[in-house]
């Protein structure tokens, strides 16, 4: 009998997401999993029960009765009481923000994957359901803070007047920011990044927006690619910042969490007091405390004028979008899970083990912390000394060059001329002559052609059949047999280099009129 | 007549000049090929009638049999390998058509030695045509054995692993000594007794040939068989000098400058010094060790057909890189269906083309163009590698190191300086692979590893069959 997932309908109001769809279900399948889906559970995120039926789960009624339980937010107390004892639950946790909720599970011996705590290096990074949702909330924030704000976000110049593009102030450059500085870019913003790693510069820089620093030095390259928590002069320093941009902003858009902690005040009242009334500030670290001090989790709230959008559903808002990528992010995960039908847990695997919060009921000891970069900032790579690659000759230096060889050529031939007989000097001006001739001919033969060229000369180097001919003599003897063979040689050279070139030629050809578009990319 | 001859050369030359100015664009070229038949026939037409009014020609039917016979068998045969031979093994047949080159010069000096065509030299002219023919014979050997070996790796016969003999570089140093202080009792010897020492320089270049290109690994190809093609052209001017024929001193100096640039230009492509291709073993031994370079970080992302062909006809602007591997899978007829069906749906399909893709200079190029894939579609490198960030799917076909990143930004690659094809700057690149397994030049490939990038494996003639299915449905 296959492991059985039990995919349970989302209770938290306002989530629509679900933590399988058709696809995933179809892997899952493929692997000999069977998936047992709560009537109604894709409902939010546009999936509707025939659809799952149709990639071949079962609908159920009680999908917590199962082995396996692969789940997005995390469970309420009452949801992990009806857990399976024993079971495995794949779901995010966030044991610090739900007290009580780690004993209710380790009650039913369950063993549990936090899914926010999948480690972020290299080989998880298409299991990390936080940067797949960060960078779908990030894209919504921009979309969010464009439904509120009451003006253009690109420039405008028209007939009836001209309107300056928003200019857009984010702070935070990790997954969501830098989803949000691209969504805004694209909305034609000026936009402006700001982040204590100095990593974040080039990447907010790629996308097309200012990069903001403080006058202060000071590296906030923290643990996991997170921000650590920085010095009073710096955050002083940074709150200047933030007040001198807030007079000239129209959206602000936050996005900075520390991990474990609760987030960061970075927008304080004043300087929320500093922006014009009618901007907004979406606060994408709600649900966490929110970044900005007047932040009331899950509202719009308007302080002077200015809107405060706390929502904690962003990603749940593309609910369709996040449940696909947020299942593959699933199955992805499972494929650590063991082989085949069955489902283990190897405490050895170094993407398990730091997501395993319970096994089997039992907390177990930290794990021994691996290196912990992700993959996002990579300075190092950049700072390597690059030995300058071999530079072409300048013009001027190649110039130099053929000049000192012509001199040595013309020192040669007048050594030459002072001992050798006059007829090799003449035979040697000739070949000098060529060889110059030649140079100049073939640097513009265009590379396409490189291979026939290379048959012609064949061809062409088939001329020593004149020397053979000479040689041969009205006797049969050694010279004559010598040149008739030098002959046939440079004969089959001849013919070969010449006809090979022709059939080559002949292949190449122009574009026929006969396909539509004839390049250039236009006309789509 | 020895004037007509004069004029006669004179215009083949000009001929032979044209000829390969006609080879700079498409155009042009099938005249330029023209050009040089046209001349070629003027100086053995003319060479012939100066050969036969010279004497009487009754004394001299023997020879004038002997001479018709090797033309006509000669022209037979060459005819025969033109006609036969296959595109993907162009490589092997200039490198054979050089070592012909090279064995007529041999000959051509032994027979001048025989018998001197001209009265016979004394004091410093005998000296200098003693050089001539010892310089001549020389270059002819190295060009006939290297020319040979070089066919037989590309054939495939001789295994393209470099032969590094211990103390090679010594080796080849004293042979060359050899080579030149046996000339020394050469030039002093009167008539023909200085054969025996003829015979042994001749043996000694035979080997030094063969030890050089033995000592050059398989993906270096294009660079040697470019050298070759200079030699060969030097070993027809040193004949021309031996036969004090203008003419043929001409052509030797277009062909040698020819093969010169053409193996700058691959030296260039490749990041090699022409110094260390010349004395063979590049690429290994001191230079420096083929070292496997940074291991890459990260996960090989694999996408199947379907997906592909579905970015593809999504795409406004696709390239296709092509390697040597598309030309071993004998997929070029299909890449240029997929590129045919592509352009009727709107999408701007281009190849990109490296200077050392495939085994020949320009060797990409007959490829596709044998295939029926418009030259026009069909850019180098300088021109494209601007256009990666504007592409919306580059496809690699059995290339690996031409696309190589590590060539750019890792200096512990043992490739690092080549310039290549930046592909990794486009929106998707596809790499179509058998396996993992590494390029010529055994160096990891970061960029299989990189965001952007996704693997389609499997043999490339038939994935492409299988997103030509696809992109017409």
């Amino acid at each position: 009998m296959p492991v059985i997932i039990g995919v349970p309908k989302e209770t938290l109001p306002g989530e629509k997401r679900v933590a399988a769809t058709p696809e995933t279900i179809k892997k899952l399948k493929e692997r000999g999993l069977a998936v047992h889906v709560q009537r109604g559970a894709g409902q939010g995120a546009g999936i509707t029960d025939e659809a799952y039926v149709a990639a071949g789960a079962e609908l159920t009624d009680t999908p917590w009765a199962n082995d396996v339980v692969f789940k997005v937010r995390p469970p309420t107390l009452a949801e992990a009481g009806l857990l399976k004892e024993g079971a495995l639950l794949v779901s995010m946790v966030q044991a610090e923000r739900n007290p009580g909720l780690v004993d209710a599970l380790k009650a039913r011996k369950a063993t549990v994957l936090a899914l926010e705590k999948v480690p972020r290096i290299t080989r998880a990074q298409k299991m990390d359901v936080l940067s797949s949702m960060a960078n779908l909330s990030g894209y919504r924030a921009v979309i969010e803070a464009a439904t509120h704000y009451q003006g253009f976000f690109s420039p405008q110049i028209t007939a009836a007047g001209a309107s300056p593009p928003a200019k857009v102030l984010i702070i935070g450059a990790g997954v969501a920011g830098l989803a949000a500085v691209g969504a805004a870019r694209a909305l034609g913003a000026d936009v402006r990044g700001f982040d204590t790693r100095a990593a974040a510069r080039e990447q907010v820089e790629s996308l097309g927006a200012r990069f903001l620093e403080v006058k202060l030095q000071e590296s906030g390259e923290g643990q996991g690619g997170y921000a650590k928590v920085m010095s009073p002069e710096f955050i002083a320093a940074e709150m200047a910042l933030f007040r001198e941009q807030a007079r000239e902003v129209d959206v602000i858009i936050t996005t900075a969490l520390v991990p474990g902690t609760k987030a960061p005040i970075l927008v304080p009242r004043d300087v929320v007091d500093c922006l014009k009334p009618g901007s907004v500030i979406v606060d994408m670290a709600a649900e966490q405390g929110g970044n900005c001090e007047l932040t009331k989790p899950g509202e719009n709230f308007v302080y002077n004028g200015v809107q405060i959008l706390g929502f904690t559903d962003l990603a749940s808002r593309m609910a369709a979008t996040a449940s696909r990528f947020f299942s593959m992010n699933l199955w992805h995960l499972a494929g650590e899970l063991g082989k085949g039908d069955a489902v283990t847990i190897d405490l050895e695997n170094d993407v398990v083990r730091p997501a395993l919060v319970l096994h089997h009921g039992e907390v177990l000891p930290p794990p021994q912390p691996k290196e912990p970069t992700p993959v996002a900032p990579k300075p190092v790579a950049a700072a390597i000394i690059k030995p300058p690659p071999k530079a072409v000759a300048s013009p001027a230096e190649r110039a130099a060059r053929s000049t000192v060889g012509g001199i040595a050529v013309v020192a040669l031939l007048s050594l030459l001329g002072r001992f050798a007989p006059p007829e090799f000097l003449q035979h040697s001006t000739v070949f000098v002559l060529a060889c110059f001739i030649g140079w100049q001919v073939i640097w513009s033969v265009s590379p396409a052609l490189h291979t026939p060229l290379m048959s012609v000369t064949n061809a062409i180097s088939g001329i020593i059949i004149v020397g053979g001919m000479l040689q041969v003599g009205g006797t049969l003897d050694m010279a004559s047999i010598l040149g008739a063979l030098a002959v046939l040689f440079a004969a089959i050279n001849i013919a070969g280099g010449f006809l090979v070139t022709q059939r080559m030629l002949k292949m190449f050809r122009r574009d026929d009129p006969a396909p539509a578009s004839t390049g250039g990319g236009h006309g789509r | 007549m020895s004037g007509l001859l004069t004029v006669a050369y004179l215009v083949a030359g000009v001929l032979f000049i044209r000829s390969l100015g006609g080879l700079s664009k498409q155009e042009t070229a099938q005249k330029g090929n023209l050009f040089g038949i046209v001349g070629m026939v003027l100086a053995v037409v003319i060479t012939a009638a100066s050969w036969i009014i010279a004497d009487d020609v009754s004394s001299r039917l023997n020879g004038l049999a002997l001479l018709l016979g090797a033309a006509v068998v000669g022209g037979v045969i060459g005819a025969g390998l033109a006609r036969r031979v296959e595109m993907t093994g162009m490589p092997e047949l200039v490198a054979v058509l050089h070592s012909f080159v090279g064995l007529a010069a041999v000959l051509v000096g032994f027979s001048s030695y025989l018998r001197p065509a001209s009265a016979p030299h004394a004091g410093v002219e005998h000296t200098v045509h003693a050089i001539e023919i010892w310089v001549g014979i020389a270059v002819g050997a190295i060009t006939l054995t290297g020319s040979i070996v070089a066919w037989a790796k590309l054939k495939g016969t001789l295994s393209g692993k470099p032969l590094l003999l211990p103390g090679r570089h010594a080796l080849n140093a004293v042979v060359a000594a050899a080579i030149v202080g046996l000339a020394v009792p050469f030039l002093n010897a009167e008539g023909t007794t200085g054969l025996p020492f003829l015979l042994i320089m001749t043996g000694l270049a035979l080997l030094m040939g063969a030890h050089l290109v033995l000592a050059i690994g398989g993906a270096d190809m294009p660079v040697v068989v470019s050298l070759l093609n200079s030699y060969s052209g030097w070993a027809a001017a040193a004949a021309g000098f031996m036969l004090a024929n203008d003419l043929l001193i001409v052509t030797g100096a277009l062909v040698g400058a020819s093969g010169t640039i053409l193996s700058i230009i691959m030296c260039r492509a490749m990041n090699r010094s022409i110094l260390s291709v010349v004395f063979g073993g590049f690429g290994t031994g001191e230079s420096k060790p083929a070292a496997p370079g940074a291991a890459p970080a990260g996960d090989v992302r694999e996408m199947k057909a379907d997906e592909v062909g579905l970015r593809l006809l999504q795409a406004r602007n696709v390239v296709i890189v092509p390697g040597y591997g598309m030309a071993v899978s004998r997929a070029q007829a299909t890449v240029k269906e997929l590129t045919t069906t592509l352009r009727e749906k709107g999408v701007t399909v281009r190849f990109a083309i490296h200077p050392v893709a495939g085994r020949l200079p320009g060797h990409m190029n007959v490829l596709l163009a044998e295939a029926g894939v418009p030259y026009d579609i069909v850019m180098e490198m300088e021109h494209i590698n601007t256009d990666f960030p504007q592409t919306d799917v580059v496809l690699v076909i059995g290339a690996n190191d031409i696309v190589n990143p590590g060539a750019l930004d890792d200096p512990s690659s043992s490739i690092y300086g080549m310039p290549v094809l930046e592909v990794w700057k486009s929106k998707l690149t596809v790499v179509f692979k058998r396996g993992m397994a590494a390029g010529y030049a055994g160096v990891e490939n970061p960029l299989f590893y990189r965001e952007t990038t996704r693997m389609l494996f499997g043999d490339a003639k038939k994935s492409v069959d299988a997103l030509v299915a696809e992109v017409r449905k």
